[in-house]
């Protein structure tokens, strides 16, 4: 088990090798469809990006009515390949050093990993209980307008688990599994 | 900043009985019992995952090498299982497509009955038992209510018995994404018109699906059918117990046969790599015209969410049916 722990920055997250199960401390973006296709589309982001995680997660929040303050009830990992066609440049010109999300991404967020250092980690899909408890405070909401499980919350977690699945050194988790999987489907069909 | 440290999880343990379900203060109205029941079945059904799955699961967890990302998704897993049932807060945010079953005796009033499972869906929203995640298709609106076109999903079916039984499916995204149709013969696979080609495009759809449904999973299966029927027929597949038997033969050999091979891949929990790729599948059948055969395949991620009910007289819940 190894920590990653915040000020996250570019020469920590190489240090991280595909397999790896790691526990982060620190700060959390949410962000998913409408964020990255808006990110992607060249408007401005309402916070700064540089060397911070993006989590690939809508979450169920709830909002207290006498104090107005947020708590994430739920907050599990969706599915990041349909972030494929934006996330390289989110990564290049946000600067963002990790993205935590469920199912892998493609050849070019992996390049995109490599180039500009950032990792991809797989959270447990479905274990949004297990994860919202890793979150301690819910710090900010931008770009509420798209709806709250789109929009961007800004979280602090603490010893939140997930394993390193697309490093910075142009290693994918999911093409080795996915090609031996490959060779033994051959075997079986 | 990388430094080790130990793994550590809270021992507990998943199979007791469903124990937190709050009891029923006042007297209600027969509607607004009804509406109470439903929300509980709601509930129970996003929070706790049914016990013959728990059981698969669990199972399946043990098979895991030790210190591997696979035992650890697993660990993690049985940790959420756990986690969602004590806090009463749904099991994935993803709290899915909410799907329900409705069996009832000839002469009720279906429309009515759709009344109340939407105010029990609008209610349960609310709580936070269910996410807001009904999107207006065309405008990409979201009302917040779960409420829309065609959303519930709710399904009458008229039976014998003189009791209400209402079934409640909540099929996430993720694993719905890597639901699959195929249409035999597939030549690329080299898939006939024959339970040797079913086998074969079932045991791709799972090696598509890699971890992105959320494996370990369970299938539903439909043999034939038009593209709509053999689709439904497949989700409703989903409805059976993991321990049961089919009644076909035939179709028992291959359930048994398609989680055997599937669990050979080694995509593992979360495509992690491991043995655990599927839990279960289960296989129906239905007519074709000459000129189609399809296949369809509903997969179900770890996150099985399905319960039932059986309302009595008063509309209180009188049994839970997993
Ligand atoms: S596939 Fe299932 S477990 Fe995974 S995010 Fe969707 S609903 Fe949750």
């Amino acid at each position: 088990m190894k920590q990653l722990t915040y000020p996250f920055s570019p020469e920590a997250v190489r240090e991280l090798k595909v397999g790896d199960m790691v526990l982060i401390t620190g700060k959390l973006f949410t962000g998913r469809d409408a964020v990255h296709k808006y990110l992607h589309d060249g408007n401005k982001s309402p916070v700064n990006l540089k060397n911070q995680i993006i989590y690939h997660c809508g979450p169920v929040t709830m909002k207290d009515k006498k104090t107005g303050k947020w708590t994430v009830t739920a907050a599990g990992p969706t599915t990041s390949i349909r972030e494929e066609p934006y996330q390289w440049e989110v990564i290049r010109d946000h600067g963002i050093v990790g993205v935590i999300g469920k199912g892998g991404m493609g050849q070019k967020t992996l390049d995109a990993c490599k180039e500009y250092g950032c990792v991809y980690l797989h959270a447990i899909g479905g274990a949004a209980q297990v994860l919202a408890e890793k979150i301690k405070s819910v710090d900010g909401l931008y770009l509420e307008e798209f709806g709250l499980p789109e929009a961007i919350w800004e979280l602090t977690v603490e010893d939140f688990p997930v394993v390193v699945t697309m490093d910075a050194h142009g290693n994918s988790l999911h093409k080795e599994v996915e090609n031996s999987s490959k060779e033994i489907l051959k075997t079986v069909l | 900043m990388t430094k080790k440290v130990p793994a550590k999880r809270p021992a507990s343990k998943i199979l007791s009985k469903k124990t937190i379900k709050k009891p029923v203060p006042k007297k209600l109205d027969p509607k607004a019992q009804t509406i109470e029941s439903l929300l509980e079945l709601i509930r129970v059904t996003s929070t706790e995952i049914p016990d013959d799955v728990a059981k698969t699961l669990m199972k399946a967890r043990s098979q895991e090498e030790q210190n591997t990302t696979a035992s650890y998704a697993m660990n993690i897993i049985k940790d959420n299982i756990d986690l969602a049932k004590f806090k009463s807060q749904p099991l994935c945010q993803d709290t899915g497509t909410v799907i329900f079953f409705v069996y009832h005796p000839p002469g009720f009033f279906q429309n009515a009955f759709k009344e109340l499972i939407k105010k029990a869906v609008v209610k349960a929203t609310q709580k936070g038992y269910l996410r807001q995640n009904s999107v207006n298709s065309l405008t990409g609106e979201n009302a917040g209510t779960n409420l829309g076109e065609g959303h519930p999903s709710i399904h009458f079916y008229e039976h014998n018995k003189k009791e209400v039984e209402i079934k409640l499916v909540l099929k996430g995204g993720g694993c719905e994404n890597v639901s699959t149709q195929y249409s035999l013969p597939d030549t690329t696979l080299g898939a006939g018109r024959d339970l040797e080609g079913v086998r074969k495009v079932v045991i791709d759809a799972v090696y598509k699906a890699q971890g992105k449904g959320c494996g370990p999973g369970a299938l539903g299966v439909c043999i034939g059918g038009d593209r709509a029927d053999s689709a439904y027929n497949a989700k409703k597949q989903l409805l059976r117990k993991l321990d049961d038997k089919n009644t076909l033969p035939d179709l028992a050999k291959l359930e048994k046969e398609i989680v055997e091979t599937c669990n050979k891949l080694g995509i593992g929990p979360m495509g992690f790599g491991g043995k655990t790729t599927l839990i279960s599948c289960k296989m129906t059948h239905a007519n074709r015209v000459p000129a189609s055969f399809f296949v369809s395949i509903s997969y179900m991620c770890w996150a099985f969410r399905r319960q039932g009910v059986v309302l009595d007289k008063k509309n209180t819940i009188k049994t839970w049916l997993y």
